[in-house]
């Protein structure tokens, strides 16, 4: 415990320096822009801003790109509550109660709720970050590469899982991404895979050009076209501030978000999406009002916007301590963090322990930057969505297009943006889940080695990933997730699972 | 048609795909002990496949392909054109005229804004982007035949 503590001063002294200050409020300013603007979510907002950080220290850029993602769990707040707009879709469920509330006249009180609850959870799920990363790390020293493949393996299978909708189809997307992950030279042999002669796939598809594709360029596709915005509900400075009833009755959901939100964190998946959905079914379950939910309970408000800000500091937790990305966003910031020359992994908080460290302080500073930022200044950003969207989109599109280009200085990065961009807007439509396909590119080369290598230590037999224990146990909870999606799928009934799909198409309440 | 059986058949044609592929180019297989270098991408089409044919089978009640809303498809087009043609020119005509062009195009043609706003907004986003990523961010943006 010492230890950790002495840890965390070396980080506070990194994160309070002016620099690391001043990267932390751009990123947090940054990302409750993105989270505000609806259809520029955390993923195509970190992949947008990515080059931008190419010119700064390693430690400067994961902190400016963590604030980017946090950041945007707070924006998307706001315009679900004033406006029944998510920012992003973890912010689905804060719609219906938030925007009841904003209704009824305490859409202050709601913004100030999600913004407290919101610093709460993000605070404390930063002490687990800080508590459960280094262990994890410790005990990652244990594995091989048998171990790894068993891991990535069960992230995509646990991915495909927690997806709402059909495992079929999640797996489909999951087995498509790493086949795309398959372009460019083969790392064993070198041979070169599906580049048609094209130098640039030599190196395999990046996955900025993937990520911003399916996430920034297919949402403008597919809302290209809209009226004029929608109306936006203005609360003034005095409105802000809850009852001491409104208080009471968010204290407990606070507390539950903040804690299933940083276990979901951990999982593989969209766990901030997830988790809003589980927190809101969770708080729906145990109020003795539920008749109040969808009109303007404080518990719909205070338990979801809690979850999503603490799974995006569980999310970090395989990132930094396991060097694997549970899902799309942490992908692009391991993708960042490679860049800059850093390998996330068991070895890295050893390695670069003021990196590490600093990275964890500058996580408490960034959410009391937010919350200062985002209570008084509400109404500076919800002007923002007074930009008509005939001026809005070609922006986002300058700037999709910008931060492609820029990662390698190529226009082919631009023609994959593109091509992504419509398979993503086709894949909308058919109703299948890109988040794995993304996660699938990163993946592909991390399985493949893992696998060749596996082979390699126990000459070609297969029986390496039963015979150690900790591959065997990884693999059997993969198995397990399979066939509990069998049984469910036998017996015709819908899960939680096809009950978030429907409420997040708005035809159910989970 | 239903999107389950167009998209179900997509992905087994493109596993298909994938696995002729793999033997046009003549990338060795290995075996199941060592693996060669289309063993993997051989093994993802076959996954491919058999969730094509999953999803083809399981998508009876799925909803009818002009269901899924299609309105916006003028839109898409200019704006898949706009960045075709920002990939063709960039390098061309240089990144200032190129987003300016486009930017035109977009407000202009697919949105019918005025000539001024849409001069103003054109010109305004091709000048500051390039002087916040080129000159303020040093991330090196190319300069066409004109010299910008």
């Amino acid at each position: 415990m010492l230890e950790t503590l002495g840890n965390l001063g070396l980080g506070f002294s990194v994160a309070l320096s002016p620099p690391i200050l001043f990267y932390a409020f751009v990123g947090c300013l940054v990302g409750t822009l993105v989270g505000v603007l609806p259809g520029v979510g955390p993923l195509a907002g970190i992949s947008l801003l990515l080059p931008a950080t190419f010119g700064l220290d390693a430690t400067r850029a994961i902190v400016m790109l963590a604030g980017i993602y946090y950041g945007a769990m707070y924006g998307g707040s706001t315009t679900s509550i004033l406006m029944r707009i998510p920012g992003e879709a973890a912010s689905v469920m804060t719609c219906i109660d938030g925007y009841a509330m904003a209704r009824k006249g305490r859409g202050g009180a709601a913004l100030a709720i999600a913004g407290v609850g919101s610093y709460i959870a993000g605070t404390v799920s930063v002490i687990g970050l800080m508590l459960l990363a280094p262990p994890l790390a410790a005990f990652a020293l244990r594995f091989g590469p048998p171990e790894y493949l068993a891991l990535l393996l069960l992230g995509l299978l646990v991915l495909a899982y927690m997806r709402s909708g059909s495992m079929v189809k999640s797996l489909a997307m999951a087995a498509f991404g790493l086949l795309l992950g398959m372009v460019g030279i083969d790392q064993m042999s070198g041979y070169f895979r599906f580049a048609y002669g094209v130098v640039e796939l030599g190196d395999g598809l990046g996955v900025v050009p993937v990520a911003v594709g399916l996430f920034g360029v297919a949402e403008i596709l597919a809302t290209a076209g809209q009226l004029a915005p929608p109306s936006v509900i203005r609360p003034k400075l005095r409105e802000l501030l809850p009852s001491r009833q409104e208080w009471r009755e968010s204290a407990a959901p606070i507390g539950r978000g903040t804690v299933l939100g940083f276990l979901i964190g951990i999982l593989p998946g969209s766990a901030h999406i997830i988790s809003s959905f589980v927190s809101y079914a969770v708080e729906k379950r145990l109020s003795k009002h539920r008749e109040q939910f969808g009109h303007g309970a404080v518990a719909g408000v205070a338990g979801p916007e809690s979850a999503n800000n603490a799974a995006a500091s569980g999310a970090m937790v395989p990132m930094l301590a396991l060097g694997v990305p549970s899902g799309p966003i942490p992908a692009v910031m391991l993708a960042a963090l490679m860049v800059h020359g850093v390998s996330p992994g068991p070895l890295l908080i050893q390695q670069q322990p003021a990196l590490f460290w600093g990275f964890i302080a500058s996580m408490y500073v960034g959410n009391v930057v937010l919350l200062i930022l985002n209570l008084p200044l509400v109404g500076l950003f919800v002007n923002i969505l007074r930009v008509p969207y005939p001026y809005l989109y070609p922006a986002i599109l300058v700037f999709s297009i910008l931060g492609v280009y820029a990662v390698n200085g190529s226009v082919v990065d631009v023609w994959i943006m593109v091509i992504m961009g419509v398979l993503g807007w086709l894949l909308r439509k058919l109703d299948f889940e890109t988040a794995p396909i993304v996660l699938g590119v990163v993946l592909a080369p991390m399985i493949e080695l893992s696998l060749r290598q596996s082979l390699a230590m126990s000459d070609g037999r297969y029986g390496i990933f039963v015979q150690r224990p900790i591959a065997a146990v990884l693999l059997a909870v993969g198995v397990t997730l399979v066939l509990l999606n069998l049984y469910s799928f036998a017996r015709r009934g819908s899960d939680w699972r096809t009950r978030i799909a429907l409420a997040e198409k708005g035809e159910e309440s989970p | 048609m239903r999107t389950e059986r167009v998209s179900g058949v997509a992905l087994a044609l493109l596993a298909a795909a994938v696995l002729e592929e793999c033997w046009r180019l003549r990338l060795p297989l290995g075996t199941l002990a060592n693996p060669g270098p289309a063993y993997m991408p051989a093994l993802l089409a076959a996954a491919l496949l058999v969730s094509g044919v999953l999803i083809v089978a399981l998508g009876r009640d799925a909803a009818t392909l002009g269901a899924a809303g299609w309105a916006e498809w003028r839109h898409t087009a200019a704006i898949l054109g706009a960045c075709a043609f920002v990939a063709l020119a960039l390098e061309r005509l240089g990144y200032r005229l190129t987003m300016a062009l486009a930017c035109a195009f977009l407000l202009s043609v697919v949105e019918r804004k005025g000539l001024v706003p849409t001069a103003l907004f054109a010109a305004g986003m091709a000048a500051g982007t390039h002087y916040l990523f080129d000159t303020v961010l040093r991330v090196q943006l190319p300069r066409g035949l004109f010299g910008f």
